[in-house]
């Protein structure tokens, strides 16, 4: 099993949402299956018609079988009784008749399952890619305030909650509504009295059901908190079993999971109990139902109390025996349905959660320049006048600014100029985390961010790819201000390599490509050579064909980093924001991945959030932040010279690293 | 594996065998209360016997009560044999993995021992009570429902017979063939959710690249695939249906055919037509019952295996039959140590390691990614066993030591250390037990954990979150150290414990730990030449094997490997930020 899979498993909460665990509460529990339901009839309406319509057929048919024995018995076999030369060619009718009816009922059946067997795997189809659909397009901000278990809960236990409710629920439960119905009209018209005996009997099982309910359901919440406390302690304790271990510690741990191990079976054992009470007590109570009607209704044949007949009495029989079922599994199904929306409820709030707003309406577009101009540096705003749009792929790209007030198109070339201009900005309204930021990056130029964690070093990054927007102040890349460029074009003239890497379930060549779709196998390898990353790859069992799982497991942190400056390397990006690795790997390796991600750098814009010396050293400009502020800022010998914080972070290390 | 899982039934035994017993009590019941109503019929609403229908009633009501009372015990002992099987196969297994060696706990994979505690063990206790109450349940209404109809009439029984054969075929081919597809169906759905996952954890990487359609379109692609694959599960499934309606109907029809032909030739009653036709119902719906199960069952297998391989799994590291019960001084030797990890492994992972310390020596060791410095430690407090060869503590071998004795004298600090959920007084004490709190507060000091501490509203009783997640990567280790410490122990290790303490406290730490356990031999792996450049002794690892042991001075000189990295340190290297001044 692959490290992936594993994971998956692990996700699902163990034990998972039971069946009679205690029930959710639902705001509109109306408006939301009415939503539901038009999400599934928007593309199924006419089958869902169609099975409704089959579940009808079904269960008259069934109903019209149970009617048969009455007829069997009263007008076939009595006579046949009296007859001395027994002519069965009634009865062969009677037979066939009915046969050609249960065939009906069998086929609406296998109609009614097939359908929505279509109707559940496609409506879930939709109802998966709608969501990673929707998700795709979330803002980051999203994903930063939700847990990840809890987004991914939606894919995995709440879509399969709504698989039971298309699947099994709803028309078991329309089912269940109409067998009740046509059989308690039935039972009417064949005996009032024992109809009411029935009736009778059907709310003792009701009651004593819900009494077995409501004990199991307050030992299942009971039995939740014990398992999530045992899971708990599980989870932490394997999690830390090495420093048991060492602490031979094995004692003291045992003895805390026997007593918690002891209150789940406690709990578990009175919600199990209490839980299968209801099989018995259902059937059961059912069949002492059975009992006295047969007894009662044999009484009332003897006399032929108002016409009771002992082929009656036999079709009551059967009626009564499947009259108590449809009413249990009522009860079942709305609390599955109750579990459904629930869950319905949840992926409902995501799929309205509002996708990331672009505005921008500048892109990026190819171009070729005429050839008398000679321009060749940037940025000059006079060289938009001789570029021109094309579709070849010329490596040389432009802002393609279309002027709102006239229509008027200008082409302003890429160059990777970038502008802060008295920026604040703030996750929330309420608390501003940067203040009045200025900078200037021109093209080529490294720019490195210096400061304690939570200076806000991230966060100005955040800012230059708009992950998330600024408060006041204004962003401007080559002159433009970036909420005027559209996302998508923004985000590809920038290249990123985060210091938590992520790669992708893919090949080693697929995780590189990932950075430029229709990057040549060539293409990648250079990548990989310019990132450092060629000889550690080709050391892999499959070389560029090694296939990569659970976020590189296979691989080491500083491997994983280099193929993540191959993969923005590929990508050629003017302007890159590098989140440099702190010192977690190792001194040899580190010096490989720094000379990849030097390399990586040269002749690009660069926003590097730093953690070694030499790069600071050799940036343009370094920006010393503290909590928000600008505090200082300047070369490296400028603020040595300047005396302030960088001065004594510098050489406070200084000291450390010489004593 | 059934012997395994059935020796964790323990005492629950009795239960274990109640359930069935009951279950088919109840079943047995239920079955003679359609025969019983073919008397009422006959003797007495044939006869017009008003007293026999009361009497025959009246046996009727016993027996449904009977039945009630009967299945309420299953369900009673069921709940208690499931619930107790998983209790016991819970803690069997923790027992167990307590016993586990670092080599037994990496074959699993802590997030795989996890899985199986949680759901493998839940899914076991559901097939369990399942296999209790409805795999008794299930086979004894078919077997009693066809019994008793053979005994009303054996000809008629026969239309059964068939009917049952032939839906049991129907069903076994339908279940298996879904079946195929579902196990088909599920990894790819695994697949799916995994890569959602990744998705959503890299949605920074997505964004940054302007990958979205990208992701959606291979989404999609795998969406509709699974679509496809469960389809032709589900569409297979939906046969089961229609194919015991078929069943059911068929014999209803042949038993009315049949049946009027034998009650007008005076071979059979009305009343038993009528519970002829009640046991029909009983015997499809078993069988419906019995393939649902099934499917169930078998989906409990592969976890019944996780589960049995953990309890089955033997610790390699035990105490030794006599073992030693002192521990002479810190000096340790390693004497010609070979190790793999695996033992089929082509490479060792530390090849004929030579080399002795003595008691009270302070020795850095110093090497890149791989090579081997956590295993070469690992072996002195028996974390893991060596291949080949034998480690010394005090002249001894350490396989000789008592576990407990040797792990309580060596103190490691491991590299992913983890702080446990409770006061931070409450971690230390991990390092023993009835320490006071002026120990615990002088540890810290040596650790340099006291200044942070002390900041914190509630001080030493502050809680500390499940991982530690309320405290900061440098506060952590700091605090590790400080729980090794308080074991006072002859040796200790520090497995790059410090990578996250800025340079300032790093040093501080060393210093104090040199001054105030002078006694003490103390390991100490980094990254960072400035924590081990006043070590007694360095020792360079390269791949396995040892490239040099000597001094700072020495080493500079002599070893090229050395020389490498304090030159690519010292010029421009090392973290800039949490830098002393800073913080």
């Amino acid at each position: 099993m692959t490290q992936a899979q594993k994971n998956a498993k692990t996700l699902r909460p163990p034990g998972g949402r039971g069946a009679r665990g205690p029930m959710p509460k639902i705001k509109h529990p109306g408006k939301l299956l009415k939503r539901l339901l038009g999400y599934i009839c928007r593309n199924y309406a006419v089958p869902c018609i169609a099975a409704v319509i089959c579940i009808f057929i079904s269960v008259i048919a069934t109903v019209q079988g149970t009617w048969f024995i009455q007829k069997l018995i009263d007008s076939y076999i009595a006579p046949l009784l009296l007859q001395k030369q027994p002519d069965f060619t009634p009865l062969a009718d009677a037979v066939l008749k009915v046969a050609a009816f249960y065939l009906t009922g069998a086929a609406a059946a296998y109609a009614q399952t097939r359908i929505m067997v279509n109707v559940t795997q496609g409506t879930l189809q939709r109802l998966r890619d709608d969501v990673f659909t929707h998700m795709e397009e979330l803002p980051i901000r999203y994903f930063d305030t939700h847990p990840h278990g809890d987004i991914m809960s939606t894919y995995t236990n709440d879509i399969d909650a709504l698989r039971m409710l298309i699947s099994q629920s709803i028309p078991q439960f329309l089912m269940s509504g109409v067998t009740i119905i046509s059989v308690f009209f039935s039972m009417l018209r064949l005996n009032i009295p024992l109809t009411a005996l029935t009736l009778l009997m059907i709310s003792v099982t009701v009651c004593s059901s819900k009494k077995a309910g409501s004990l199991s359901a307050k030992y299942f919440v009971a039995q939740q908190n014990d398992i999530a406390k045992l899971n708990g302690y599980i989870e932490e304790m394997i999690n830390g079993q090495k420093v048991v271990k060492v602490f031979t510690h094995e004692a003291e741990s045992m003895e805390q999971f026997n007593r918690l191990n002891n209150e789940l079976f406690v709990s578990a054992d009175n919600a199990n109990k209490y839980g299968n009470f209801l099989g018995p007590i259902n059937a059961q109570i059912g069949n002492i139902s059975y009992v006295l009607c047969a007894a009662a209704g044999g009484i009332l044949a003897i006399n032929g109390f108002g016409g009771f007949t002992l082929g009656k009495l036999a079709s009551f029989l059967t009626f009564n025996k499947s009259f108590g079922q449809p009413i249990n599994q009522l009860s079942m199904q709305i609390n599955n349905i109750v579990m459904a929306l629930a869950a319905s409820e949840r992926i409902f709030a995501l799929l309205d959660e509002a996708p990331e707003a672009d505005d921008g309406y500048v892109t990026l577009v190819r171009t070729k320049e005429a050839p008398k101009t000679t321009h060749t540096d940037c940025p000059t705003d006079d060289s938009a006048a001789v570029l021109t749009e094309t579709t070849e792929r010329t490596g040389t790209w432009a802002w393609k600014h279309t002027h709102q007030a006239d229509g008027s198109v200008d082409y302003i070339r890429l160059c990777g100029d970038v502008v802060f201009d008295d920026v604040d900005f703030g996750y929330t309204p309420e608390k501003t985390v940067l203040h009045h930021v200025d900078l200037h990056a021109a093209p080529g130029q490294k720019i490195a961010f210096v400061g304690s964690t939570g200076a806000g070093k991230t966060t100005i990054t955040n800012l230059i790819n708009r992950f998330y927007d600024i408060a006041d102040g204004k962003i401007r890349y080559d002159g433009i201000n970036i909420n005027k460029i559209r996302k998508n074009d923004l985000r590809r003239s920038l290249g990123i390599v985060l210091q938590d890497t992520n790669l992708f379930t893919a090949t080693v060549m697929e995780n590189i490509r990932y950075g430029k779709l229709d990057a040549t196998d060539e293409e990648v390898i250079a990548a990989a050579k310019l990132a450092n990353a060629d000889y550690f790859i080709r050391q892999l069992p499959d070389g560029y064909r090694t296939m990569l799982s659970g976020n590189g497991a296979n691989l080491s942190q500083g491997q994983r980093q280099l193929l993540a400056i191959a993969r923005a390397a590929i990508a050629d990006p003017p302007v890159l924001i590098l989140d440099e690795a702190t010192s977690s790997i190792d001194t040899r390796t580190e010096k490989i991945v720094q000379d990849g991600m030097d390399a990586l750098m040269r002749g690009r814009t660069t926003f590097v959030i730093a953690h070694r010396l030499s790069t600071v050293k050799n940036s343009d400009c370094i920006v010393v932040l503290e909590q928000g502020h600008v505090i200082e800022r300047g070369t490296h010998a400028q603020l040595i010279a300047q005396q302030g914080k960088y001065y004594q972070l510098y050489t406070g290390k200084t000291v450390a690293n010489t004593r | 594996m059934l012997k395994t899982l059935g020796a964790q039934i323990r005492e629950f035994k009795r239960d274990s065998i109640l359930t069935p017993v009951f279950m088919s009590l109840e079943v047995l019941m239920e079955m003679l209360i359609p025969y019983l109503m073919a008397s009422i019929i006959d003797d007495g609403v044939g006869t017009g016997n008003l007293r026999h229908i009361c009497k025959i009633g009246a046996l009727m009501t016993a027996a449904a009560c009977f039945s009630l009372f009967c299945g309420i015990m299953g369900a009673k002992f069921g709940a208690r044999a499931a619930t107790g099987f998983a209790r016991n196969l819970r803690s069997t297994m923790y027992q167990n993995i307590q016993t586990f060696s670092f080599s037994n706990i990496d074959k699993f994979s802590t997030a795989g021992l996890i899985t199986r505690l949680t759901t493998d063990v839940t899914n076991l206790q559901n097939a369990w009570q399942m296999i209790l109450r409805m795999c008794v349940r299930a086979p004894a209404t078919l077997i009693l429902a066809m019994c008793m109809a053979f005994l009303i009439n054996p000809r008629l029984a026969l239309i059964y017979l068939a009917a049952v054969l032939s839906l049991g075929i129907v069903l076994a081919v339908i279940t298996l063939r879904a079946h195929r597809y579902f196990m088909e169906a599920f990894p790819r759905y695994d697949d799916l959710n995994a890569s959602v996952q990744e998705n959503i954890s890299a949605i920074r990487v997505v964004k940054a690249y302007v990958r979205e359609d990208y992701e959606k379109k291979k989404f999609t692609a795998a969406s509709k695939n699974i679509y496809r694959m469960f389809l032709k599960a589900e569409s297979i499934l939906a046969w089961n249906n229609p194919a015991m309606q078929v069943a059911v109907y068929s014999c209803i029809l042949a038993l009315s055919w049949s049946g009027a032909k034998m009650i007008v030739q005076n071979t059979l009653t009305t009343g038993e037509l009528m519970s002829l036709l009640t046991y029909c119902m009983n015997i499809m719906m078993s069988l419906m019952m019995l393939s649902m199960v099934f499917v169930m069952i078998t989906m409990s297998i592969a976890s019944a295996r996780r589960v049995c391989e953990v309890i089955n799994e033997t610790g390699d590291i035990k105490n030794p039959a006599q073992p030693e019960q002192r521990i002479a001084d810190g000096s340790i030797r390693f004497d010609h140590v070979t190790f793999r990890y695996n033992k089929n492994a082509q490479t060792p992972v530390l090849d004929d390691i030579c080399f002795s310390v003595q008691s009270g020596e302070t020795i850095g060791i110093i090497g890149g990614t791989g090579s081997s410095k956590s295993s070469l430690v690992n072996l002195i407090c028996r974390l893991y066993d060596v291949s080949d060869g034998a480690v010394y503590v005090g002249g001894t071998d350490v396989r000789r030591f008592d576990l407990d004795l040797l792990r309580s004298e060596v103190a490691v600090v491991l590299q992913n250390n983890v702080l446990f959920s409770g006061t931070i007084y409450d971690n230390l004490r991990w390092g023993k037990s009835d320490a006071t709190n002026e120990e615990c507060r002088h540890v810290c000091r040596l650790a340099c954990a006291d200044e942070f501490i002390e900041r914190f509203p509630d001080g030493y009783n502050t809680y500390i979150e499940q991982g530690g997640t309320n405290v900061s990567g440098g506060q952590k280790q700091r605090l590790c150290i400080a729980r090794a410490l308080l074991k006072k122990p002859k040796i200790l290790i520090l497995d790059d414990s410090t990578s996250a303490v800025d340079t300032a406290t790093d040093a501080k730490i060393r210093r104090a730990l040199m001054e105030e356990i002078r006694e003490t031999t103390k390991i100490i792996i980094a990254q960072r030449i400035a924590s081990v450049q006043d070590a007694d002794r360095i020792l360079v690892l390269d791949n396995g094997k040892i490239d040099g042991f000597a001094s700072h001075d020495e080493l500079l000189k002599t070893n090229a490997i050395y020389r490498d990295v304090y030159e690519s340190q010292t010029k421009g290297s090392g973290d800039f930020d949490e830098g002393g001044a800073l913080s």
